[in-house]
């Protein structure tokens, strides 16, 4: 019977296996490290106003970022998902660039543009907003390498809206502008939320890109390879588990909403 | 009322060249071609939601060609419907209404006047995709009527449904019609719903408009072989449909009378195609419920079948094979008689 069952499900049971290998690869060096940690420590650590300092740093950098991606990619991600133009696929291609680059290449890059003695470093510093060792800075790294992931979530989602609906909406005596926060807006929301989500995660998770352009203030993975190369593992970790608490705590709590939402449709 | 002049529509791989069209205000016109023909997107021209390539449309006098699709006042219904699916029914038939800020009462005063004219009351608080196919239409229609547009386009709006609501929402079409008038634009490539429904009928086809004639002279006289192939079914009467207690529904024609199957009343169409009548020398005794005497009136002749021109009145047209035609050496003149069934009498 056993092994009935087992010749007839052969690639299941092996993709079984080599799943569980990859899945437990992911998880158990996450679990090993909160599971081993001092409590004790933990709770030290949970108030030592430097950590605290830096993690709420990292959420509000983060957040800044995703507000401007927001604002600015969103129009793009429409415009992408509506229009057909000559070198679109070179746009969309180049707007991916961000996630497959070294993140610390894309750090320099932005460091030759946003820097004192450049291009938008200049225009900037004239209103007074410096990036280098500024929290402007961190937000402009943060931006710069997590972006795609909500221009590409919102563009799939407004793909997703028949362009039918909009023209029923026309029809109907609504404007361009109507139609897009009565229509198209609302019903592309969902993908527009888990990109902004998305974004937000990989903007807290940005280390590479940051640390070119401003070490200083310091986020929270900054400060953990800070303390990993000035004090050792037994400093570092309680950081990083508190980091790694944190935004799990977050996105389930978001992913439970967004998907609660959803049952609610 | 609309007035389409020299109208091009380039779809990329094919192009309507232009279309002349001259729609009287009341008018209810079909679009028939088919499928691929371009025939959404000639409605989507003539609403402005598709760029013209070159020719003029004017609405009731006015050019409306350049205008943007919100200010021309014509409203489209989609096959599919295209019912906001984040909205309730009451929230996509307002849309309109709240765009343009019509005041609560104006609205409620609207909601209630399309909900009695099209039985929706119950399904107002509901959402779209609680719907059956023939619900969301009609919400699609209440949708399209709450402006009060000057003109109806409606692209296809029977096609997706199944053949019972089909039936039922060809009916309400053209009550609606009958009641209000609203001037219409309806595509289709369903010969017989063109019929039914039409007080003129377009026929497009091969990138134009092949013939355009009241619905009986479309089918009466195809104006080239595009039309003719469209009207494959080759008797269609107009008549009037009876119920009798003992015989069930009847079909009556020139006087004579066609048992039918059919929930249709009054004034109606039958169809019946060549191939489904049998011709005999003799009564010939069956299950059929319709049989005629007539007289050959007329033979065109196909190759392997004939078609025959069976005068009853009215006139019948019968496929034959040559090997019948031959053995029972039918020829003009000769007395006949034709059997079929009255399931085979399509009613629209």
């Amino acid at each position: 019977m056993l092994k009935e069952w087992v010749r007839s499900n052969k690639l299941t049971l092996t993709f079984i296996l080599l799943g569980a290998v990859i899945f437990l690869f992911i998880i158990v060096p996450l679990f090993r490290m909160i599971f081993a940690s001092d409590p004790d420590i933990l709770r030290e650590t949970l108030f030592d106003p430097e950590v605290t300092k830096a993690i709420l740093l990292t959420l509000y950098t983060a957040l800044i970022a995703t507000g401007v991606g927001f604002v600015l990619g969103v129009p793009l991600a429409y415009l992408l998902a509506r229009h057909e133009f000559r070198g679109k696929r070179i746009v969309e291609g180049l707007i991916d660039v961000p996630i497959v680059v070294p993140h610390t290449a894309a750090g320099i890059a932005l460091l030759f543009v946003f820097g004192r003695n450049f291009l938008a470093g200049r225009a900037f510093d004239a209103v007074g907003i410096h990036f280098v060792d500024s929290t402007a800075g961190i937000v402009v790294a943060m931006l710069f390498v997590s972006v795609p992931f909500l221009i590409d979530s919102a563009k799939e989602g407004f793909k997703k809206v028949d362009v039918r609906l909009e023209k029923v909406a026309r029809t109907l005596g609504a404007s361009p502008w109507q139609t897009f926060f009565k229509i198209s807006f609302p019903l592309a929301w969902r993908s527009i939320l888990s990109g902004n989500i998305m974004m937000w995660a990989r903007g807290i998770s940005e280390f590479g890109a940051v640390i070119i352009l401003a070490y200083h203030p310091m986020i929270a993975p900054t400060l953990i390879y800070e303390r990993f190369e000035t004090y050792g593992l037994t400093y570092s970790r309680p950081v990083a588990v508190l980091l790694i608490l944190i935004s799990l705590i977050i996105f389930v709590v978001l992913r439970t909403l967004v998907k609660g939402g959803r049952k609610g449709d | 009322m609309i007035e389409v002049r020299d109208l091009w529509v380039d779809l990329g791989d094919f192009v309507l060249r232009g279309a002349n069209l001259d729609i009287s205000a009341g008018e209810y016109f079909v679009i028939l071609g088919p499928t691929g023909a371009g025939k959404t997107v000639l409605l989507e021209s003539m609403a402005g939601l598709y760029p013209l390539k070159r020719g003029r449309i004017w609405l009731g006098g006015r050019e409306v060609t350049g205008l943007q699709p919100e200010k021309r006042g014509i409203s489209i219904v989609y096959q599919d419907q295209m019912l906001f699916p984040h909205l309730t029914v009451r929230d996509n038939i307002t849309f309109g209404l709240k765009i343009r800020k019509d005041s609560p009462a104006e609205m409620e005063a609207t909601l209630a006047w399309l909900s009695e004219l099209l039985g929706i009351d119950h399904l107002l608080d509901r959402k779209p995709d609680t719907l059956s196919g023939g619900e969301k239409q009609k919400i699609a229609l209440a949708r399209a009527l709450s402006v009060r547009p000057r003109l109806l386009l409606l692209d296809e709006p029977l096609s997706a449904l199944d053949p019972n609501s089909r039936e039922v929402l060809q009916r309400e079409l053209k009550r609606l019609h009958e009641q209000y008038r609203v001037t219409t634009v309806h595509v289709t490539h369903d010969f017989e719903e063109a019929i039914a429904l039409a007080d003129r009928v377009a026929v497009i086809g091969d990138g134009a408009i092949q013939q355009i004639g009241t619905p009986e002279q479309i089918f009466r006289q195809p104006g080239s072989e595009f039309v003719a192939r469209f009207a494959m079914v080759r008797n269609i009467f107009l008549g009037e449909v009876r119920s009798d207690e003992s015989e069930g529904a009847l079909f009556e024609v020139d006087g004579v009378r066609l048992a039918v199957v059919t929930e249709h009343h009054g004034r109606c169409h039958a169809s019946l195609r060549p191939e489904d009548i049998i011709v005999s020398h003799a009564p010939f005794p069956s299950s059929a419920r319709n049989s005629f005497a007539g007289t050959i009136t007329g033979v065109s002749d196909k190759g392997s079948t004939l078609l025959l021109t069976i005068n009853v009145p009215p006139d019948f047209v019968c496929l034959v094979t040559r090997n019948s035609f031959e053995a029972m050496e039918l020829s003009v003149g000769r007395q006949v008689y034709i059997t079929f069934k009255a399931s085979a009498v399509n009613i629209f």
